[in-house]
């Protein structure tokens, strides 16, 4: 199953990482070759198999609707690469 | 205390009640081990000395006072994937070089509370993902036992500490193979628990339908003495079971007698180094001659288990790391023209090669259209192996053989090539896609190089497989060696 140019760096759009010309003909390369190894899943007839998500086949618990949380924006905000008046600065998105 | 680094952590419970070592003391001993010999090593990426002395002090009070629990004053590695509030946890990542968590994983503050000192963060492959530890933005991690060597991944860390005595215990993580394989290739033992039965909160998520905390020591009987206090339900954690845990180390006696052995045709198939398919023959026929019953079972869908794990894992994997964005916390690039660029930039400068090829083998197969020939189809693989455990299980206790098809390789063998260094991992990850307990005990060397036994349980099994491990080793002494360059 190989994929092209086109197709890797559509995926790479997808995935929000920036690839540049040289590195593009590797990950074709690289890509196509895991999913070769990923076809091999083909020879397995799975016809009426249900997939499994989960090992114990175990369901999401749900809990009472109740605060747990108390408010530490500043000590979260810590770690942030830009924060002013406790909000965070990116780059402008609207002109 | 004569050589504290290598006494069981029982025998160094036991000198820190007796007040024969003081909890200080001991944690320079290790701390000077890591000095002279992380430089060529690399197993840690962060050494806490600042911390290290206030916690062994606390723990020296609580001795002193009479309220220490069998850990305290014991020091641990953690795995540089659990959180640590006030101290970096980087993943291995340039993404994370300077993240420090706000909060504790659950794994850590249960150490803590029980008195464990934190002697740093252990070296990794960057996001847990990789089979050599050669992935770290940190460096690679040099095997103890050959430093021209990989110490396998992607808790190479850990293992090599243990291997090297740096610390007598260590955390580590197994989402295909990460606490087994180094396990194996360093001459340490590793438990990866079932699925669910220790808490993934506060662990950096990879793959979190198969991600799994877990232990590196040098024996099942350490091993068994941490996980009592670090196993459990956690109600942080979404997909923790509520399941007792049991008394691993009143375990630790019970006879083999009868125990059913189940030995798998696909684990001696071809591609197994001999005399590591050897080691495992060895193993088993000790094993018998303490009354273990042993018969052949089969595992069909085995050579399915890489295929299918490369399309799940990646997939969660792409979804779970879209979190860093450069927004809120992690790496950003410099000088962005706007949003899309700063997104684009920033995951390109912060995550390295193979996460990189992960993150896009994830995005394409959960792409619109691709879903049902790739998740869904590995989804459905995964339950053909499940199945062929569950098979098993109905005739066996255990499943023993080989964890890796060989010792370890040379550092760059096979760093141009991922689906050669995939392939090192077709004997644990099946055992992640069925959400199993398994443990990597040392089982023998060949060319003075480490190799591991593989024994597999059912769910919640953890008990049995460190008592299984605990028997062995009574017989054995390959998990009494130590490298010479850590002597």
């Amino acid at each position: 199953m190989g994929l092209n140019r086109n197709e890797v760096e559509k995926i790479a759009h997808l995935a929000r990482l920036a690839v540049s010309e040289e590195q593009l003909e590797s990950y074709v390369t690289d890509l196509s070759r895991i999913l070769d190894l990923v076809a091999e899943m083909n020879t397995a007839d799975t016809t009426d198999v249900a997939p499994m998500a989960h090992p114990l086949d175990a369901t999401q618990r749900l809990r009472t609707d109740e605060v747990t949380e108390s408010d530490q924006r500043a000590l979260f905000q810590d770690g942030a690469p830009e924060v002013e008046a406790g909000l965070y600065i990116v780059p402008k998105v609207i002109e | 205390m004569q050589n504290p680094h290598s006494a069981s952590l029982l025998e160094l419970s036991d000198a820190l009640h007796e007040g024969q070592i003081t909890s200080m003391a001991l944690a320079e001993v290790f701390l000077q081990r890591i000095r002279q010999q992380d430089t060529v090593l690399n197993s840690f990426i962060t050494v806490t000395e600042d911390e290290v002395r206030a916690q062994a002090a606390a723990a020296d009070d609580r001795l002193r006072a009479g309220q220490a629990t069998r850990l305290t004053g014991i020091p641990i590695a953690h795995k540089d994937i659990f959180c640590t509030k006030g101290v970096k946890t980087t993943c291995g990542s340039r993404m994370l070089q300077d993240f420090i968590a706000p909060y504790d994983a659950t794994v850590v503050e249960r150490l803590d509370r029980a008195g464990m000192v934190t002697l740093g963060k252990t070296n990794m492959d960057e996001f847990a993902m990789g089979s050599s530890n050669e992935n770290s933005y940190f460096g690679p991690v040099r095997n103890p036992w050959d430093t021209q060597r990989v110490p396998g991944g992607s808790s190479g860390g850990s293992a090599a500490a243990i291997a090297a005595r740096l610390a007598p215990v260590a955390t580590a993580t197994d989402t295909g193979g990460s606490i087994r394989q180094p396990a194996a290739f360093c001459g340490v033992t590793g438990l990866k628990p079932s699925y669910g039965r220790v808490s993934r909160y506060g662990m950096v998520a990879f793959a979190s339908s198969l991600d799994q905390g877990g232990l590196i020591a040098a024996s099942a009987a350490d091993i068994a003495l941490v996980l009592e206090e670090m196993a459990g339900f956690d109600e942080r954690d979404s997909t923790s079971i509520d399941h007792p845990v049991e008394s691993y180390v009143s375990m630790l006696g019970q006879s083999i007698e009868g125990l059913r052995i189940g030995i798998a045709v696909e684990h001696f198939s071809q591609g197994v180094e001999p005399a590591v398919a050897q080691a495992s023959k060895d193993a088993i026929a000790l094993l018998e001659g303490q009354g273990a019953k042993v018969r052949e079972i089969r595992l069909p869908h085995t050579e399915l288990s890489v295929p299918a794990y490369y399309v799940v894992a990646p997939a969660e994997a792409s979804s779970n790391l879209a979190r860093y964005d450069g927004v809120r916390f992690g790496h950003r690039a410099a000088d962005s023209q706007d949003l899309e660029d700063m997104y684009k930039r920033s995951r390109a400068q912060g995550f390295g090669d193979e996460v990189k090829r992960r993150i896009m083998i994830g995005t394409y197969a959960l792409s619109a259209g691709y879903y049902d020939a790739y998740y869904l189809k590995g989804q459905q693989i995964r339950r053909l192996i499940s199945g062929d455990f569950a098979q098993a299980f109905e005739d066996v206790d255990v499943i023993v053989g080989p964890t890796t098809p060989t010792v370890a390789f040379k550092i760059g063998e096979k760093a141009q090539d991922p689906v050669a260094m995939y392939l090192s991992d077709i004997f644990t990850i099946g055992v992640n896609l069925a959400g199993l307990p398994a443990m990597s005990l040392p089982a023998g060397f060949t060319n003075g190089l480490p190799i591991g036994l593989q024994i597999v349980g059912n769910y919640f099994d953890e008990g049995r497989l460190l008592n299984l491990g605990h028997q062995y080793q009574q017989l054995s002494d390959w998990h009494r060696q130590v490298p010479a360059l850590s002597a």
